[in-house]
């Protein structure tokens, strides 16, 4: 089956980002698609490179850099989403003048088009995180 | 094509929610999407009018409401118990909308094919 999968949560404030990512890990394994991976609302601080975890705890924004570029998987975070929260790359440092790009290499900013595309294109979608 | 339902459930400040939840909706019908909206408990207050949000230095969201309707994001469901609870009726609402009781809502949450809880 085909799979799309919409991340709502932060890592830290919430699990849900961590069970999407094992979700993600279980669906590869038993031979599933991932259509694509989005990252909205505050799901995209899952996104942030920068993000440091004490040794003996998970860096939730490294796992995700493994998953999607170890198994060439299609990431986006939602760029409207993204911005106001601080979470930003190349180009959009260069847009607004300012420093500090902190996006994971493997994922990409784009509209949210891009979610409306994938699951028009998955058999399901699954969400983790929002509703509050 | 798919058929969307993205539900809120959060009023329309104190968090981003509710603005979100109203984006992936708009997305959705710029799209080409069908697509509905199903308001659930305090998101009932997204829909009362004249919010004065500028004394929480805040944008409104109603204008982003509004146009809900222009980009064929015709049906607007709002949860019947949850407006009751808070003591509103259909008629103090900015938008015409659709009330369901729980049973309806269920009903309607099967038909369809990608459901978003924002």
């Amino acid at each position: 089956m085909k799979f799309t999968l919409l991340i709502q949560s932060a890592p830290i404030d919430s699990q849900s980002s961590a069970t999407a990512l094992r979700f993600a890990r279980a669906l590869l394994k038993k031979g599933h698609t991932i259509e694509r991976i989005f990252f909205y609302r505050s799901g995209v601080h899952s996104a942030n490179r920068l993000t440091l975890a004490p040794q003996d705890e998970t860096n939730l924004p490294q796992e995700w850099q493994r998953l999607v570029s170890d198994n060439s998987l299609d990431a986006v975070v939602c760029i409207a989403a993204a911005i106001r929260r601080g979470i930003v790359n190349q180009d959009e440092t260069a847009r607004y003048g300012i420093e500090g790009e902190n996006l994971l290499q493997a994922v990409e900013l784009s509209g949210l088009g891009q979610l409306i595309a994938a699951a028009t294109q998955s058999d399901r979608l699954v969400t983790f995180g929002g509703g509050g | 094509m798919k058929r969307f339902l993205i539900i809120s459930r959060q009023s329309p400040y104190g968090s981003a929610a509710a603005r979100e939840a109203t984006e992936l909706a708009l997305a959705c019908a710029l799209f080409d999407q069908p697509v509905a909206l199903l308001l659930l408990d305090d998101a009932c207050y997204q829909l009362l009018p004249e919010h004065q949000p500028e004394t929480i230095a805040q944008k409104n969201l109603s204008a982003m409401q509004q146009s809900l309707p222009l980009y064929d994001v015709d049906k607007i469901f709002v949860c019947q118990r949850s407006l009751a609870q808070r003591g509103l009726t259909l008629d103090s609402l900015s938008l015409a909308v659709t009330s369901l009781d729980t049973r309806q809502i269920s009903a309607l949450i099967r038909t369809y094919e990608m459901v978003i809880n924002v």
